[in-house]
Order: structure tokens, then sequence, then C-alpha cells
């Protein structure tokens, strides 16, 4: 099987808008991507069609109540069972910003043990508060279970823009240290905000730029087949993508949000 | 058909008695109805339905008041000017239009015609530009006021059938420590505004996921009373998909949002003078946003365009379904059957002349033929957005409006788009000013720290980021750019995947200057928006014009405004940069009185391979940095001077014919790979320019004041500093190629001022040779970011 084989279901509903953008990405690494909308997929149910579920950036619905609310019920409610299917077939499913938000509300992130009736974390209000857009560097924390950065070299810091105003990864304060432990103890944790040498953040504005519990930018499910993270790798795909570009001597070809979409291709291509 | 005897009529439509009605109560009735209409209009009307032999409707005399209103029809740019020097016939068409005529670009596609310009990107694609204000709803509700100011211009970009690509805009508030006992009641607080203005703002591009790339914030005492808010948009679209072939019989499709009782009167309010009443009159005027439906709005609308199923489309905005309806119409030569019943309402209480006027948002106008309709609506129904076939083309050149059984209007399209012609007298008195006589400072490092943090100078990162600048991931010049992310002279979007070309994205605007000569203001306006331009590889320039006002009834602003228009047309005419798109708001009065002359120039260039663009942060140590242009000792309006409290009257001119050679020699130097980095010079002149350069790339700078091609005048370290003469750039060059950059140059002024150097301070000699500013780049980022940072 080759890449351009791998079929990719980019997502949509009411307000998402880094489908484009999305779609781009998956194609340059090679895969064969599509944009769907929920009630397209819902009304011919063809989301078991696909190797891969992307669900992109945006404000789905506005993000009315809380940032992803609506459209994880609504994707619930509409593809309940497929996604259920889809997630224990360890078919690879990524959220990105507000797909994150939507991973969580639906309780497929962190999915401690399984799929979880309500959500066992959350991506509060940014604190400082108000939306953000900056460039970020991500520490790569994972020891090997994310199948969507198996080709980004260990403890490895990548650089890749944020823009979102609830992006604060918490989880309630009473099991805050117990969570955080399951994270680290199934290697769920996958990117850290941190300094341009790698130091971690420690919850440092703007480093960390949502003042998130132990500045996490990024996790996968205990599988690592389900990743969710609030920056934007389409968004550093391509060299002239990045904030200080010119300063090279010659352009960048590529900026590092383009490893995560080949990892994923190359997983896919080893699964089946 | 005749209009039906009044029993036969609706109820809920009233005839007003106008035939016989003295001036006086023609008077009475206009402001009755709030439809805006002086006494010569009314008496047209009168004259008209004197012949029809019967009495007005309301919902006629509401259509006349918003198609006839200022915002609507621009009587001031189109009817006549009566000045010392004769009449001018049309502001617009004598000075903006004619630049664009005799220029005669073979890349401008639609100019001035539809609701945004649209000028040749590639043999397949076309770009669409707009610029709008939304200043007195902004004043009322900042919040709703700047959201739909975006989203309209967004809908303007739909409106000529282009996928918005990116967003700007330029706001005007009072100085934030403005102190309360200074504020009229009923006027804001700017720091509220701004609060409130940068929100709405973020939050409809955001929501829509459309860039907001490029921008400025002006701070002027003459805004404290009246807001100003510009939002631009810009759009992309295969020409082949331009469809304008609307003919009877085609249907009028209604598509978006509901419509409601928010925005009524937004044009006539828009067209009369803040007063401390518009808070409880006016707040129906401000619309409510919802940047989802819009979303919806523009898939719908994309995929219509590109199914090739509508022959016409149109925004509703100002005047709502009165005007939208009424220019569709009258833009295909037609009449056209309205009926209001169809129209999907919020609520069910809505008048017919509400509904037909509500400026309720995210609404759009498609005409669509017979066979067309089905397709269209299996379209809407896809994206979850409602569309409702209102009504139709005629050919009998009537417009005529329904509501249940009964016709609740019947007017003739030519009536509609031929009010009287307005004639006003402008009369242009210049100022008595002079420069202040300040004693040379000893010493600058301070100065210099203090310039930085001026509320006109400082970094805007605070605001910028609020922004979502990446979103379509294809921002290649950000706002902010560099290691510490200096303040770039304009946008540059990679729009198409299969093509290195890009869009560059810049603007022009310093009021500070139209204290002094509005003409000169203008002309630097322009010279600004170009050079920004230009900076980062930006050419073949088309330029948008917004006119910010006061009341144009009183001679002195009306001839300001000649002053203005006359150097638009000169400038433009120089640099052979079309006039593509504009807009004027005027009437923004306040009870502190008329804002100052304010001209945004939005410039909109492409550059062939985005790969070279210039970005403004230093690169090199050891690469020499070149002053292109001469600097002349023009302090007036300058930030240094306004500092110090002054105005002054040296205010910067334009020599136009050398600012185009100087602008089209650095584009040749850029595309030989000459150009390492490139920063133009405007508020704070060369210090500043100097200061932000080694700001962005972390490294430093030496200037050599002495060096500096200037006139003799220029006789002092802080005039050369801060003097903020026109059409000049910072430019590093790499160090093996200096001796190419400066033959390329031999026809520019163009001096070796400075270093780029390792270690990252800003140094600075005057004229003597001695060291007058040693100041590190931490201290330097720390003071240009303490002024919004405190907010």
């Amino acid at each position: 099987m080759n890449r351009n084989e791998i079929k990719v279901c980019i997502i949509r509903t009411a307000g998402t808008n880094c489908d484009a953008e999305t779609k781009r990405a998956c194609q340059n690494s090679g895969m064969n991507a599509e944009i769907v909308h929920i009630n397209e997929l819902a009304k011919n149910n063809t989301l078991l069609d696909y190797d891969l579920l992307v669900i992109p950036g945006g404000f789905s619905h506005g993000d009315y109540v809380r940032a992803g609310a609506i459209w994880a019920k609504q994707i619930l409610a509409k593809l309940g069972r497929d996604i259920e299917k889809f997630a224990n077939e360890e078919r690879p499913i990524l959220g990105i910003c507000n797909g994150f938000q939507v991973l969580i509300e639906a309780g497929l992130l962190p999915k401690f043990n399984g799929i979880a009736p309500f959500p066992e974390a959350a991506l509060g209000t940014n604190f400082p508060i108000g939306y953000n857009c900056r460039w970020t560097y991500l520490r790569h924390e994972n020891k090997g279970t994310c199948v969507f950065i198996s080709k980004i070299p260990p403890s490895r810091v990548v650089q890749i823009p944020v823009a979102h105003s609830e992006g604060r990864f918490i989880f309630k304060k009473e099991n805050e240290n117990e969570y955080l432990e399951k994270l680290k103890g199934n290697d769920q944790l996958v990117f850290r905000y941190c300094h341009e040498n790698g130091k971690y953040a420690a919850g440092g504005f703007p480093e960390n730029p949502n003042g998130s519990l132990h500045d996490i930018a990024g996790i996968c499910d205990p599988t690592g087949t389900i990743f969710g993270l609030m920056p934007h790798p389409e968004r550093a795909y391509f060299g002239w993508q990045l904030p200080t570009w010119t300063s090279c001597e010659r352009m960048p070809l590529f900026g590092d949000g383009k490893i995560i979409f080949d990892s994923i291709a190359e997983y896919i291509l080893g699964k089946i | 058909m005749t209009l039906p005897a009044p029993d036969a009529m609706s109820d809920t439509i009233s005839k007003i008695e106008l035939i016989d009605a003295t001036d006086k109560i023609l008077k009475q009735i206009s402001e009755e109805l709030h439809i805006g209409l002086n006494a010569e209009e009314m008496r047209a009307v009168q004259k008209y339905f004197t012949k029809k032999g019967r009495n007005p409707t309301d919902v006629e005399l509401q259509t006349l008041g918003q198609t006839w209103s200022e915002h609507c029809f621009h009587k001031t740019f189109k009817g006549d000017v009566i000045t010392e020097k004769g009449k001018i016939q049309s502001l617009f068409k004598t000075y903006i239009e004619s630049v664009t005529k005799e220029l005669k670009k073979p890349w401008c596609i639609s100019v001035f015609e539809d609701n945004a310009g649209i000028i040749q990107l590639n043999n397949d694609y076309a770009i669409a530009a707009k610029v709008e204000t939304h200043n007195h709803p902004s004043a009322i509700e900042p919040f709703g006021g700047a959201a739909t100011g975006v989203g309209g211009a967004i809908r303007d970009i739909l409106g000529v059938w282009a996928d918005p690509i990116a967003c700007t805009n330029v706001l005007g508030f009072g100085p934030l420590d403005t102190s309360y006992a200074e504020l009229p009641s009923g006027i804001k607080h700017p720091k509220y505004l701004l609060r409130g203005v940068v929100a709405g703002i973020g939050c409809y591009g955001n929501n829509m996921g459309i860039p907001t790339v490029n921008g400025a914030i002006i701070f002027d005492k003459s805004y404290v009373g009246n807001v100003v808010v510009y939002c631009g948009c810009i759009g992309l679209l295969p020409i082949k998909k331009f469809a304008k072939d609307a003919k009877a019989k085609d249907i009028i499709l209604l598509v978006g949002g509901r419509t409601g009782r928010d925005g009524i009167h937004g044009v006539t309010f828009a067209s009369a003078e803040l007063t401390e009443k518009s808070e409880e009159v006016s707040r129906p005027a401000v619309q409510i946003a919802n940047p989802i439906e819009e979303e919806k709005l523009k898939r719908a609308i994309i995929e219509v365009r590109d199914k090739e199923l509508a022959s016409g489309i149109t925004d509703l905005g100002g005047g709502g379904l009165s005007s939208a309806a009424g220019e569709m119409a009258h833009r295909f030569v037609c009449g056209v059957n309205l009926h209001l019943e169809n129209v999907p309402l919020k609520t069910s209480s809505l008048a017919p002349w509400e509904i037909y006027i509500s400026e309720s948002q995210e609404r759009m106008l498609l005409l669509i033929p017979k066979e067309n309709l089905r397709k269209a609506l299996v379209i809407f129904r896809k994206e979850d957005v409602e569309a409702t076939p209102i009504g139709e083309l005629t050919d009998d050149k009537i417009l005529t409006v329904f509501h249940k059984d009964s016709i609740v209007a019947k007017l003739d399209m030519d009536f509609l788009f031929s009010p009287p012609k307005t004639e006003r007298s402008a009369k242009w008195a210049p100022l008595i000013l002079m420069d202040p006589f300040l004693t040379e400072p000893r010493e600058f490092n301070s100065i210099i720290l203090e310039m930085l943090a001026l509320p006109n100078i400082s970094s805007r990162e605070n605001v910028v980021c609020t922004y979502d600048y990446e979103v379509k991931g294809n921002t290649v010049l950000k706002p902010l750019f560099g290691r510490i992310g200096g303040p770039s002279d304009a946008a540059v979007i990679k729009p198409l995947d299969e093509s290195w070309k890009g869009i560059t994205i810049s603007c022009g605007i310093n009021p500070s200057y139209g204290k002094i000569d509005p003409y000169w203001m203008a002309a630097s306006a322009i010279d600004e928006a170009i050079r920004n331009n230009t900076a980062t590889g930006g050419r073949r320039i088309a330029l948008l014009d917004n006119f910010v006002w006061g009341n144009p009834e009183k001679p002195s602003n009306l001839g300001s405004l000649v002053k203005a228009c006359q150097a638009c047309n000169v400038v433009a005419r120089g640099f052979e940069t079309p006039f593509i798109s504009g807009k004027d708001s005027l009437y923004n009065e306040s009870p502190l009185g008329s804002v100052t002359p304010t001209l945004l120039v939005t410039a909109v260039g492409i550059i062939p391979d985005i790969r070279k663009t210039v970005s403004l942060d230093l690169k090199t140590p050891g690469n020499p940095i070149y002053l292109l242009g001469k600097t002349f000792r023009e302090l007036g309006g300058s930030e240094y001077y306004r500092k110090k409290g002054f105005v002054g009257s040296s205010v910067p001119k334009v020599r136009v014919k050398k600012a185009k050679n100087t602008v089209d020699t650095l584009i040749k130097a850029q595309d030989k790979g000459l150009v390492r980095a490139c920063h133009d010079l405007s508020e704070g002149g060369l210090g500043v320019a100097a200061a932000e350069m080694a700001i962005s790339g972390n490294y430093g700078i030496t200037l050599n004041l002495k060096d500096i091609l200037r006139t003799k005048d220029v006789d002092r370290n802080d005039f050369a500093l801060f003097s903020e003469s026109n059409s000049r750039f910072l430019v590093e060059v790499p160090e093996i190629l200096n001796s190419e950059f400066e033959s390329t140059m031999k026809n520019v002024p163009c001096a070796h001022v400075g270093e780029v150097i390792e270690e990252s301070c800003l140094v600075v000699y005057g004229f003597n040779g001695n060291k007058i500013i040693d100041v590190r780049n931490q201290e330097l980022v720390k003071a240009w970011k303490s002024f919004l940072g405190k907010e």
C-alpha cells in the first residue's frame, strides 16, 4: 500500500475553519484527504471507510457553552457507534485545537479507562485571559506510545503556533496529581510548552501561552492512536510559514509540523 | 397595477399626508420618520407624488430616506462643490475616478462598480479588495459595531463572488489617559472603546477563520468624541466565475440570517452627527453579529459560484433590503417585485417598513435563473443556511413591494436613483501655524526610549496577538516578524497552493498632518501606503481611499476635503497607482467638534515570488545599512513635536517624481537579491525606524547622522533623527554586494549611514561624530512594549 491509498476524513461542521489547510498538509504528506461535513458523514455513514479521522480547528457552532462541547455531543449523537468502532480498531484520530477540545469533551481523551461518559479533563479559559495567537516551542515528551510523532527524536524541540482562547489543560483539583501521574505512567504526555532551548516553560507566559497544567500542549490516549494538541501543525508545514524564515540564508523547505503528518502516514502504512 | 384603495391596504402600513404639506410639515415628517431628507429632497419627493396624484406610504418614504442617504448615495462626492476657484462637478469623478481612467491599467478588472474593487492576480485568478468604516455604531456599542464592521467588509467581498482570504483594520481612539471629567455625557471612554472594538474585530475574523493581517491604531484627541473604525477585507476569485448577467424573471433569493429589529436606520444614523442622545435614540441602529452564520453563508455562496448557478449577487448592508434590492435591479436596468411576507423574521411583530430597511447581519441577495433555483436551494440546505425566494426582477423599471395581498410601495427606478443633486460650498482657509522653538537636547538615550513608548509608536503586540493572523496557513509575512517580532511594513499572503505569487497588503494614515494641511496629509498617506508595500517587495500597486471627515455642510470641512482629493489625484497619478475602491464617512461630529480630517490609504500589491519577500529584521552583523531618500526639516505634525506638545507647520511633503523613482529602483535592488532587510521611515523618523529594525532582528545597528543626505536646515541631531520626511527607507545590504547596490541606486538619493553589529544595541553618532545614543535592545524593547502593555 502507498501513502496515496491512505484515506483521510477531515470532518467539519458549522464554524470549522482550518479544514482546507489541514487537508493540504495531509496531501503534501502523500495521503488522500477529503473534507466531509458531519451531516454527509452521518447520512451515508461512511466514517469506517477511512483510515484516519482529523478533527480540525475552528469555532464549531461558535464554541458557545464550552469550546468544542456542542460539536462533541453532535459527533457522539450522529456518529457514536462508528467513532467507538474506529477508536477500538486503533484507527488514528487527530484533534487539532478545536479538535482537541472536541476529543476532551467527547471523553476520547485522556480516555484513561475507555471512552468516558463525561469529560475527564478540560481545556479552560486561557490564563492570561483572552484569545492568543503566537508561535510556541514544544518539547517532545513521549516515550514511544504516540503514533503521531514517531519520526520526531525524543525530547527534540519543535516550533508550532497556537491560536485559541480556551487551551488551558486542567484536571479537577481533587484528582489533579493522580491523573497527572496516570498521564505520565501511561506515556500519554506528547508535547509540553518550553523555551527555545528546551527548558520547560514552568507556567511562565508567553512560553506557556495559556497557563496549562504541567505546560501540557498535547496528549494522546493510552493506545497512542488518539492525539489532541492545541498548536496547529498545519500552520508550520512549509518553510515560508515560519516566523523567522527570512533570516535564513536559504528558505527552509518545511517546518516542524510536517513530521506529525509524515509520522501518522508511516504508522498507517505499517499497520495495514 | 395601480395602488389599491386605502381600505384594501394592510393595516400595518400608513400613508403620509405629503401632497399638501408645507415646507415646515415636510421637515417635521422627515424628522419624525428618521429618514434624514433635507428640505429640497422632501420637495422633490412631494413633487413626484403630486404628479402621481397620491400620498406616499411609510415604506416608500423610508426607501427614499435610505437610498438617498449620504451613506448609500454619497451625495457630497457626487454632487457639485462651489469653491473660490469655481464649481467642481463631483469630487469623485474629478479627482479619484479620473486617475484610474487616465492610467488605464489593463489589470484593473472592475473598479468603483461593484461591492469591491477587482484586480488581476494571474491569468485565472483575481483579487477583490474593500475597506469600510463603522464609526458611529462602534461609538455606541464598540463590540457589536466593530464586529459587524468586519462582517460587512467580508460580505462586500462575497458580493463579488470572492472568497475572503485576509482582513485588515485601522482604528482611531482618543488618548487613553483622557480624564472622565473631559468626556461629554453620552461619550464612552477611549479605554472602554479600545477593549470593545478590538474584541469585536477579533471575534468576527477569528470565528470565521479569516486571518487579520494588517492594520494600525492611532490615538488622537479629535477621536475622543467620534471613534474611528476602518475594516477591510481581501478576497480571491476565479476570473471566469464572476457572474453578473441577470435579466428579468430571475429569482431574488434572500440567504443567510433572519431579519429582525436590529439595525433600523443604520444609514441615516451614519449620515448624522453623534449627539448626547445617540445612545438611546440610535442603539437599535447597531446590529448584532453572528460570524458562524456568515461562515456557513460563505461556504454555500462559494459553492453556488463554482457551480455557476447564479446571475447576480449583492450584500445586504446599509439600508438593508431597500437599498440592496433597488441597487441590484438598477444595476441590471430592471424593475423588481418583492414580497415582504416571505422574508424570514426573528420576530413576527415587524412592520413592513421595518422588514424592508432592517440591517440585520449575515444576509445576502442572490439572483438565480428559475431553472437553477432547486439546485441552489439544495446547497444552502446542506450548509444549514436559510434561503428564501422573495421576488423577481421585472422588465418594467418599477420597484414594487408587496406585503400579503397589498402593495406597500411602488416607485419608478429612475426617480429612486436620481435624487436632487446637492450643491455645497467649500472654503479652505490655511491655518496660521509655526514650528516651535525647541532647544536641542543634550542627551538622546532617554529621548529615543520616550519616543518608542509613545502611544502612536509603541508595540501593538497585545492587540495583534488577539487576532488570528495565521489561520488558512497562507501568511508569509506576519504583522509581527523576526526573532522578537517587530512591526512589519506590510502583510504578505500566498493565496494559491500552485503558485509562488503573493499579495502584499499595507496602509498609510497620519491624521496629525491633517491638522496642518489636508493636502499633504493625503499625499503622505498615499506615499506611506506605497512605501510600506514596496519595502516588503510589493509592486503593481492598487489603492483604496477611505475618507473620515466632519460634516461636509460646514464649508471649512468641505474645503479640506477638496484639498485632500486634489492630493489624491496628483500623487496617485504620479505613482501610477490607480484607485480601485473607496468609501467616504462624513458627519464624524460630536459635541467635541469634527474629527481631524483622516484619509486611510490601503495599498494592495503583488510580489511575483514570495521567496523574495523582504522583512524588516536585521539579518547579518557586518552588513552595511543604507538610507534611501532625502531628509528635509519636516517635523510639522511629527511625533517628536507632539511629544513636546506642539503641532508645528513644516508638514512632510511628497516629491512624487523622485519618490516614484526611489520605490521603483528599490524593487529592482530587491529582485537582484541586494536587500536583506528593509524598513520604511514614518512616525518617529530615522531614530525609531532604526530602533525597530534592531529590536526585531535582535542585532545591533550603528548610524552616523553626518552621512545622511539632507537639506542644509537639517542642522541638528534631533531634526535628523525625528524628521518625518516621506519616501525614505532603511536598507540592509549584503556586505559583498554593496558596490552593486550602490550602482543600482546611482540615480536615487542613497547614503551608506551605518552597519549591523553583533552586540544588540542602538548606537548613533551625531553630526560632530560624538556618540549621542547607545542603548541596549532589552531597554528598547521594554520601552516599546510599555504602552499597550499596561492596558
